[in-house]
């Protein structure tokens, strides 16, 4: 059974706030023809200030940096992306055991618990064109990979494809929550930022997992 | 992007601390918070009114905060729901023993943030209600989408509900009172020009010298419909109608109307509607009992404007008229 390191879930984040710095005005142009053209900035905002609470914080366990992470996300971020991102990071660390290092099956779980809360908090479901069109086939999918430890990178460089296709996948939704709802028919023909920095998260997952 | 700002980080936190410098007799700002609470409070047992949302809607929200109004604004960044930490931070400066009402404009971030601030609230034993105020009929209601949005129609929540509390009801009651002026209200918005949001730096859409976007939201985001550029009076008309239709207004029925710059349309284009509004009025046989024409809720440096009506009964039109002291809202009543 594969394991989930701190120094590995760092990593995961590091990684992730990199892409999203990386991508800012990618992810603010996509919200820009559904939303308000600022997905990208306060995700980067946030993820900043949440590597920065991180780097500062003494090595504990991977529970009190995802709660660490919560916390900032939700006091950072704002808007919708604050709200989910933080309140379900919060629902993973709870979901944790307090230890340095989990196993992957802890790992997977408790990013069950932060689907479960996303899905509560935003009352999304699957093809409303929302960050869930990548979270729900990724949590359907990492359930059903519980590999060992050599496949599990493999896999992982798998997810994340797969969760940038799923995301490319939301181009031809009609949005039914978020503000991209407004637009009724007008929000088809463009991808949901959020689903976008959701696959970021799978590709930081699978670039840490690599590593590891 | 051509802004008067300094640095795209700093905006928000300037600005609160701007609003304070202008109107000290009205604001002061919590420390350590993006709130901005009555410089002196409202007395120990009536209900505190709490408002906010992202920033780029001045006026909205501090310009609402003095007596007859809000208690506290909370201002997010530009366009962004505030975070949690900070409705709560509002909630405790609107507490004075009564309990608080949240007056929360319906978008997904905004909900889930003021839900999240209203479960600490709870967890310290501070009560508090919400009224959603979703007011703009361009976006349909559906038990599928996320509903109507919350736009201009929110001052006049404000207005009503704010003078309800001033009177010493109870939270209950002030919430109903929000709960009936939202059942009552309708708005709608067309843009003329796209704003450009700092963090992204450019217009956020573009529209040719005859196109109009209509049925657009609060920020800057693309409306339902473009359309080609009309005449004040087809524009009045336009929206006029669809109101009226949408609150079932009938003959002899009293209105307080709103017309809202959406912040680069300048007054005198807002005093030509509201001459057609008029003139539609009474061609409804409605009474136009009160028009509040200006910077309401704004989004950025668009320009456009919105139109909004307000089914008045006794009561209603007892609390519109009702006294009230803030930065953007004055009623003298001697």
């Amino acid at each position: 059974m594969p394991s989930m390191k701190q120094v590995t879930f760092r990593d995961l984040w590091q990684r992730f706030a990199e892409l999203v710095h990386e991508n800012k005005s990618v992810l603010n142009d996509l919200d820009a023809a559904i939303g308000d053209a600022d997905h990208g900035s306060n995700m980067d905002r946030g993820l900043e200030k949440a590597v920065e609470a991180l780097n500062a914080s003494p090595e504990g366990s991977l529970r009190a940096d995802a709660k660490l992470i919560g916390m900032t996300l939700m006091s950072t971020v704002g808007g919708a992306s604050g709200a989910l991102w933080g309140s379900g990071m919060l629902k993973f660390a709870a979901a944790l055991p307090d230890a340095p290092e989990v196993t992957w099956a802890d790992f997977v779980n408790a990013l069950g618990a932060f689907v479960e809360a996303l899905s509560k908090r935003g009352q999304a479901v699957a093809g409303d064109k929302t960050m869930m069109d990548v979270f729900l086939p990724a949590m359907v999918e990492i359930q059903a990979q519980l590999s060992d430890e050599e496949s599990l990178p493999a896999s992982m460089v798998r997810l994340a494809d797969q969760a940038k296709a799923w995301s490319d996948g939301t181009r031809d939704l009609v949005a039914k929550r978020g503000r991209a709802a407004y637009l009724g028919e007008r929000s088809a023909g463009h991808i949901d930022p959020g689903s976008l920095s959701s696959a970021f998260w799978f590709e930081a997952l699978a670039g840490a997992v690599g590593q590891q | 992007m051509k802004k008067i700002i300094d640095a795209v980080d700093t905006i928000v936190d300037q600005a609160l601390d701007g609003m304070v410098i202008a109107y000290p007799e009205y604001l002061q700002r919590v420390e350590g918070t993006s709130v901005l609470a009555r410089r002196v409070p409202k007395g120990t047992g009536k209900v505190g009114l709490v408002s906010g949302g992202g920033s780029g809607h001045e006026p909205a929200h501090a310009g609402y905060v003095g007596y007859g109004m809000l208690d506290a604004a909370v201002a997010g960044e530009v366009f962004t729901s505030p975070t949690p930490d900070q409705v709560y931070a509002g909630i405790k400066a609107a507490d004075h023993g009564a309990g608080v009402l949240l007056v929360v404009k319906n978008y997904t971030g905004d909900v889930m943030n003021f839900d999240i601030a209203r479960e600490l609230a709870d967890a310290d034993g501070i009560a508090t209600e919400v009224v959603l105020v979703n007011d703009d009929i361009a976006v349909q209601d559906s038990l599928y989408t996320t509903g109507r949005r919350g736009i201009a129609g929110t001052v006049f929540v404000h207005k009503i509900a704010g003078a309800t509390a001033e009177e010493g009801a109870s939270l209950a009651t002030v919430k109903a009172v929000g709960d009936e002026v939202v059942a009552n209200i309708a708005s709608m918005g067309f843009a003329l020009t796209s704003c450009t949001v700092p963090a992204n730096g450019k217009p956020t859409f573009e529209l040719g010298e005859n196109e109009i976007e209509m049925g657009v939201g609060i920020h800057g985001e693309p409306g339902i419909e473009r359309m080609p550029m009309m005449s004040a009076a087809d524009l009045t008309a336009f929206l006029y109608h669809r109101l009226v239709e949408e609150l079932a207004l009938v003959p002899n029925e009293r209105v307080a109307a709103m017309v809202n710059s959406m912040g680069a349309t300048p007054g005198i284009e807002l005093a030509i509607m509201a001459g057609h509004l008029a003139a539609l009025v009474k061609g409804s046989q409605l009474s136009l009992e009160k028009v509040l024409m200006g910077e309401f809720m704004t989004s950025l440096e668009m320009a456009g404007a919105s139109l909004t009506l307000l089914r008045l009964d006794d009561t209603r039109a007892r609390r519109l008229g009702a006294a009230c002291d803030t930065p953007a809202l004055r009623v003298v009543t001697h």
